[in-house]
């Protein structure tokens, strides 16, 4: 396991480490993503319709494209202040006023990062010592509980069930909150489930969070893509702003995934501190993709037309999956259904491969995104209409056949 | 506009089943809201979207600009429903600008559009004058790329 030992018994000839053996041990015990073990069986098959796909199907607005092509054509090819230009900053934080009601200091308490991905891990970062409990609903997009184990905190997962419609509760949270809970990470609408929380909820749970004296960090990512009701964020809520990590980025509202640009909004003390991790480690984001999210934010059209069309094709996937007889609750947010389809007596790794080798249509096991998922299959509906319709019928064929 | 419509105007023939489960309401709504739309007016017809380019016929296009001179009374009305009659006209148009109506005008070649200009078009009354621009090649027609799209470059699988 560990050379030091040999290395005291025999000073002359010490241990040689294998390649394996220089790894950290807090990264062994992790393991690999369930979606990437999938994607090698889906990637050596032909002619798979894949509701696995977890980005958009559209391709960034062209004004959004055409201004990058610009800005290069311009030589817009340097570093840019580390926090990100503030031309860009004085952007998002005008947008998140006006679309969440929390106002944030461009100079100050606004950092541009490469995705949404570097704004978590900062965030973590900058608030996780070692055995620091983080909590968090699940099921829930993959990469959470690595990223707080990478950080030296310890994951807690929340469980949520489909009889509410996958939405967090204050009493689930009380089951699992201890003297070490550190901070509360949430996601909504949720990436696998597409859950959405009201109003009530949020101030339930920011109730919470101020009782146990905790920090909310809250990724936003999904938020465009909310189909009815409200849209509200936890760092609005009344004196929240000073104990909220607010995320959010360009990849799923905007369409613009390979850009790979996020933002992280806090109070200064918290915005620094992580600031003082992007520096060392990223320097600033993509100038290119700045230029290109400034332009994005121009306007509101693009992401509302793109919601008009995820919309169709989320009632669309829903309705004809119900109508086969695999129960599926309608999500308000995301661009994911989950339903459920334990009622067929497999897993839903063995639902997955199965449907897969039997009818080519590729679905993420619930289970991948924790165990509060088994049971449950990850539908994306970012998907051409055409090939949805298709990937139905499949599926429709395939649970008749699991019934008899 | 109605979210129907925008669905009918990509897809005329997708099924009402479909289309109710997009919309989120039923079969026969949807048929009884076309019906209504077909009734009115407001749906004038269903054709497909044929890119010519790949078929081997004799088909030629042009766009004409017209210049008109307004009547008393009619205004531009009169000449654009005599034009609008004749069936090599596919198309028309009242503009601001230079001209007055824009034509999209068919034929089988060259000539016999060029003949359609000259003896038919041109020697209306009111008609002042014509400029015909042929046209070579269709990019996009009807928000249709006639080129085929290009592949799906995402992930097959991703978080």
């Amino acid at each position: 396991m560990n050379g030091s030992k040999s290395r005291l018994e025999n000073p002359e000839k010490p241990h040689q480490r294998s390649p394996g053996e220089f790894i950290a041990r807090h990264l062994l015990n992790i393991p690999r993503s369930g979606i990437r073990d999938f994607f090698e069986i889906v990637s050596s098959r032909k002619d798979v319709i894949s509701l696995g796909i977890g980005e958009p199907d559209f391709v960034t607005p062209w004004h959004v494209r055409e201004q990058a092509i610009y800005a290069l054509e311009h030589g817009a090819t340097s570093y840019t202040s580390n926090r990100g230009l503030l031309e860009l900053r004085r952007a998002i934080s005008t947008y998140v006023g006006k679309a969440f009601g929390v106002v944030y200091n461009p100079e100050t308490e606004i950092l541009v990062t490469v995705g949404v991905s570097e704004a978590l891990d900062l965030a973590l970062r900058a608030i996780c010592e070692p055995g620091d409990e983080i909590m968090y609903h699940e099921p829930c997009f993959v990469s959470y509980a690595p990223e707080i184990r990478f950080s030296h905190g310890v994951p807690v997962a929340v469980s949520t069930t489909r009889e509410n419609d996958f939405r967090l509760t204050r009493a689930m949270l009380e089951e699992k909150v201890t003297p070490r809970t550190k901070a509360l990470l949430l996601n909504f609408p949720t990436n696998p489930t597409g859950a959405t929380l009201t109003q009530a909820d949020v101030n339930d749970i920011a109730s919470f969070a101020k009782q146990h004296d905790l920090l909310v960090i809250t990724d936003e990512i999904y938020s465009e893509l909310t189909y009815e009701g409200e849209r509200p964020s936890i760092a609005a809520v009344p004196g929240m702003k000073e104990r909220t990590i607010f995320l959010h980025g360009f990849s799923k509202g905007w369409a613009m995934t390979g850009f790979r640009l996020g933002y992280a909004c806090a109070p200064p003390e918290l915005s620094e501190a992580m600031m003082k991790i992007h520096q060392y480690i990223m320097m600033c984001a993509p100038i290119l993709s700045q230029k290109a999210a400034i332009e994005a934010l121009k306007t509101d059209q693009d992401t509302a037309d793109m919601r008009a069309s995820y919309e169709k094709r989320r009632n669309f996937l829903c309705s004809a999956l119900n109508e086969m007889g695999i129960p599926c609750h309608l999500p308000k947010g995301a661009f994911y259904v989950f339903p459920y389809i334990g009622d067929y007596g497999l897993t839903s790794e063995k639902f997955a491969l199965r449907l897969l080798d039997e009818e080519n249509v590729a679905c993420v096991p619930g289970s991948a995104f924790g165990t509060s998922g088994e049971g449950f299959l990850r539908c994306c509906y970012a998907t051409d209409i055409e090939e949805i319709k298709e990937a139905t019928q499949r599926m429709a064929r395939f649970v008749k056949r699991l019934k008899r | 506009m109605d979210e129907l419509l925008t669905l009918l105007q990509r897809n005329a023939l997708e099924s009402p089943k479909n289309l109710a489960r997009m919309l989120n309401t039923t079969e026969d709504a949807i048929k009884a809201k076309i019906a209504e739309y077909e009734r009115s007016g407001v749906i004038r017809g269903y054709q497909a979207i044929v890119n010519t380019d790949q078929l081997d016929v004799d088909l030629v296009r042009a766009v004409i600009e017209v210049k008109v001179t307004p009547e008393r009374e009619g205004g531009f009305n009169r000449i654009a429903e005599r034009v609008s009659k004749f069936p090599e006209v596919e198309s028309i148009y009242l503009m601001s600008g230079t001209y007055d109506l824009l034509a999209v005008v068919t034929g089988h070649n060259l000539k016999e559009v060029a003949f359609f200009v000259s003896e038919k078009l041109a020697t209306i009354e009111g008609i002042i004058s014509t400029a015909t621009h042929f046209m070579l090649k269709t990019y996009k027609n009807n928000g249709i790329l006639m080129e085929l799209e290009k592949l799906d470059e995402r992930l097959k699988v991703s978080p």
